[in-house]
């Protein structure tokens, strides 16, 4: 890839929820690297395990959900085995994150610049006078209007989208290295989902910030990432370059995921379709966990499982770019 | 048009909701009473077999149509008619209600968690009476499952044996189950993946074929109303700002809303390039601007739009609310990304 140094890297992780049914998987095997300044996508369909993925970065995987292989590092460091303290003075500093839902990350009782000001604080060597002017200055940057008054407002009184925006300038004021958001503009309106995804890709450019975001939104992440990663029934099927991993698709899933979104541009009579649907984590198919929807299914699939192999310009967890072992 | 009566036709349709404050508390407060114009004055007709879409953001009124249509609600003024017919005197007939359904936006939500799906889609079929033995039952429950790509067998289970498609395919065989001729379906795959909106946007358009149906699509999805739509209907604050039909509303949308919504679209070519957004946020519908609700936000508005609000008028083969339009001065603003390549 390229020659500076992983900013996140993710190796091997595995994350297990033990039920009194026997242990459920919903990652296994994830690895990819985030430089710095760099945006990876993670996409797929819900339960494939993408939130799951950015909830073990940032340490905060419900409970009995554990990593039970793998490690997460940030910076060279390693983050998976800190205890809550340590993990808590990363969050905010070292990693930002960014909900769906901008009213579950804003604390109702505080007013915004509080909130900002606290975090700042906590984080950075200034005094509560320079946490202030700052704050302020992060609501203009993020595009509040008024931000001088509306600063000591509460986050009942802004709009969906203006508490999302609230939400990003409270993920980046400590200045972290990496923000990892969860589908940061699900919840809002496609007018305003613009505004927001363009002001993250401008700070992330302008600070330098790695981003890891996820989402199902397609649309999004070609606008927005540099290299995608799609994750089907929890575990990377193929990452690679945006462009290739959308246009290109060499993982017949990705492909097949691409080829079903509806164009804006055309209409056709008959859309690409996945037939069936992903398995649950409590049925995971034997061999590839996509064999049983792939078209371009073989014996191999059905019994063994693949890895991460290079596919030219992307890299694919599929047996058809196995060029070691002949088909069957 | 074969048939020159319309399925559904709605004449200045509004709809308002009384948000006020308790009456004590309003009384302490010195408030007024206050009122949501949910929709406020919308007109459209939708002919026998075709598909009429409403997309907008949300808050812009579209669900509020889609259960003024089947009378969910009654209009607070205007008037639905259904095949000709008052809705509301059409609703209280057993045989007119049978030929309308509704499909919601949550399968997890609108099925009942205690029945066996047989029972689920038998429901409507008993309660009008379409069938006299439990035979003729059975086999027809069969049908509508087979109709929608599950297996009969699948009668027997539960809905949370189905994942989310499958469940949107047993609300299909469940609004189907009636033999219908309309039916309203308020946002069928927004919860759905993209790889099962697919399967059921191909559903519902073989069904569509094989049966003859009228659909009032409500979504707010752009990409998938293009692909369904016989006609379009852009919503914005309670109102219609543009109707046209589907391809010419793509190749040339007229009024700046549907300009601006479709420039800020995401779009799989847009690797790389930068989208100009809207500016601003959608206005609150109890307090909506004055003239034309739009004109906060949009580049065309003038001394006029704020002042006066525009009907809707004709240009071309589409109906547009907009004075900039009607004046000519909407070169002023550039057609978005998508329309430019097409043409």
């Amino acid at each position: 890839m390229s020659n500076v140094a992983p900013l996140l890297q993710v190796k091997n992780l595995r994350v297990e929820f033990p039920t009194r049914r026997g242990t459920l998987v919903a990652l296994d095997d994830v690895s990819f690297d985030i430089s710095p300044g760099e945006v990876l996508g993670v996409v797929g369909e819900s339960g494939a395990g993408k939130s799951m993925t950015g909830a073990a970065i940032i340490g905060l995987l419900e409970p009995p959900g554990r990593i039970a292989k793998g490690e997460i590092l940030l910076g060279g460091r390693r983050i998976d085995n800190l205890r809550y303290e340590e993990m808590r003075r990363i969050r905010g500093k070292e990693i930002g994150a960014i909900f769906q839902d901008p009213l579950t990350t804003l604390n109702p009782l505080y007013t915004v610049g509080r909130q900002l000001a606290e975090t700042m604080t906590t984080h950075l060597p200034i005094g509560p006078g320079e946490a202030r002017k700052r704050a302020i200055e992060w609501l203009e940057m993020v595009g509040i209007p008024a931000a001088a008054q509306r600063i000591d407002s509460y986050p009942h009184e802004f709009s969906g989208g203006m508490r999302q925006r609230v939400v990003i300038a409270l993920a980046l004021c400590a200045e972290p290295k990496l923000i990892v958001a969860d589908e940061p503009t699900t919840a809002l309106d496609v007018s305003i989902q613009a505004q927001v995804i363009a002001l993250l890709k401008r700070l992330a450019r302008e600070k330098g910030t790695a981003m890891m975001l996820v989402t199902h939104d397609m649309g999004v992440i070609a606008e927005t990432a540099d290299r995608v990663a799609v994750m089907y029934a929890g575990r990377v099927a193929e990452i690679g370059p945006v462009r290739e991993v959308v246009k290109h698709a060499n993982h017949p899933y990705s492909a097949g995921l691409m080829a079903s979104i509806p164009p804006l541009d055309r209409r056709v009579e008959r859309l690409a379709q996945i037939d069936g649907a992903m398995p649950r984590l409590s049925a995971i198919p034997k061999g590839c966990a996509y064999n049983p929807r792939c078209p371009q299914v073989f014996d191999k699939c059905r019994t063994y499982r693949p890895d991460l192999i290079n596919a030219g310009t992307t890299q694919a967890a599929c047996w058809l770019y196995d060029t070691e072992a002949p088909r069957g | 048009m074969a048939d020159p009566v319309p399925m559904l036709e709605a004449r200045d349709l509004a709809r308002h909701f009384d948000v006020s404050r308790p009456f004590l508390q309003r009384l302490l407060a010195r408030e007024e009473r206050r009122t949501l114009r949910a929709v406020d004055g919308i007109s459209f007709s939708i002919p026998k077999g075709t598909t009429l879409s409403l997309v907008g953001e949300s808050g812009c009124g579209k669900s509020t149509v889609a259960r003024l249509s089947v009378g969910l609600y009654g209009p607070t003024a205007g008037s639905v008619h259904f095949d000709g017919r008052d809705l509301a005197e059409a609703r209280s007939l057993a045989d007119q209600r049978r030929r309308m359904q509704m499909i919601f936006q949550d399968p997890y939500a609108s099925l009942n968690p205690r029945w066996r799906v047989k029972n689920i889609i038998a429901e409507p079929i008993r309660a009008f009476g379409l069938v006299t033995t439990k035979g003729e039952e059975e086999n027809r429950v069969a049908e509508l499952l087979t109709q929608v790509g599950l297996s009969p067998l699948d009668g027997e289970k539960f809905p949370h044996e189905f994942s989310g498609g499958q469940r949107q395919r047993i609300s299909i065989a469940r609004a189907l189950s009636s033999n219908p001729e309309f039916l309203v379906c308020d946002e069928p795959t927004s919860a759905l993946d993209v790889s099962v909106q697919a399967q059921i946007l191909n559903l519902m358009k073989e069904l569509q074929q094989r049966l003859g149906l009228t659909y009032l699509f409500i979504s707010h999805n752009l990409a998938v109303v293009r692909q369904i739509s016989d006609r379009i209907g852009v919503m914005y604050l309670g109102r219609l700002a543009e109707l046209a039909p589907a391809e010419s509303l793509f190749r040339r949308p007229r009024h700046p809303y549907t300009r601006a919504l479709m420039e800020a679209i995401p779009d799989l070519d847009m690797t790389g390039r930068e989208r100009i957004p809207v500016g601003g946020e959608v206005p609150s519908p109890i307090t909506p601007p004055s003239g034309c609700a739009f004109h906060p936000r949009c580049p065309l508005a003038n001394e006029r739009c704020k002042r006066e609000r525009p009907e809707m008028k004709a240009a071309g083969d589409a109906m547009v609310a907009c004075h900039a339009v009607e004046e000519g001065r909407d070169d002023a603003m550039p057609m978005p990304a998508i329309a430019r390549d097409a043409a």
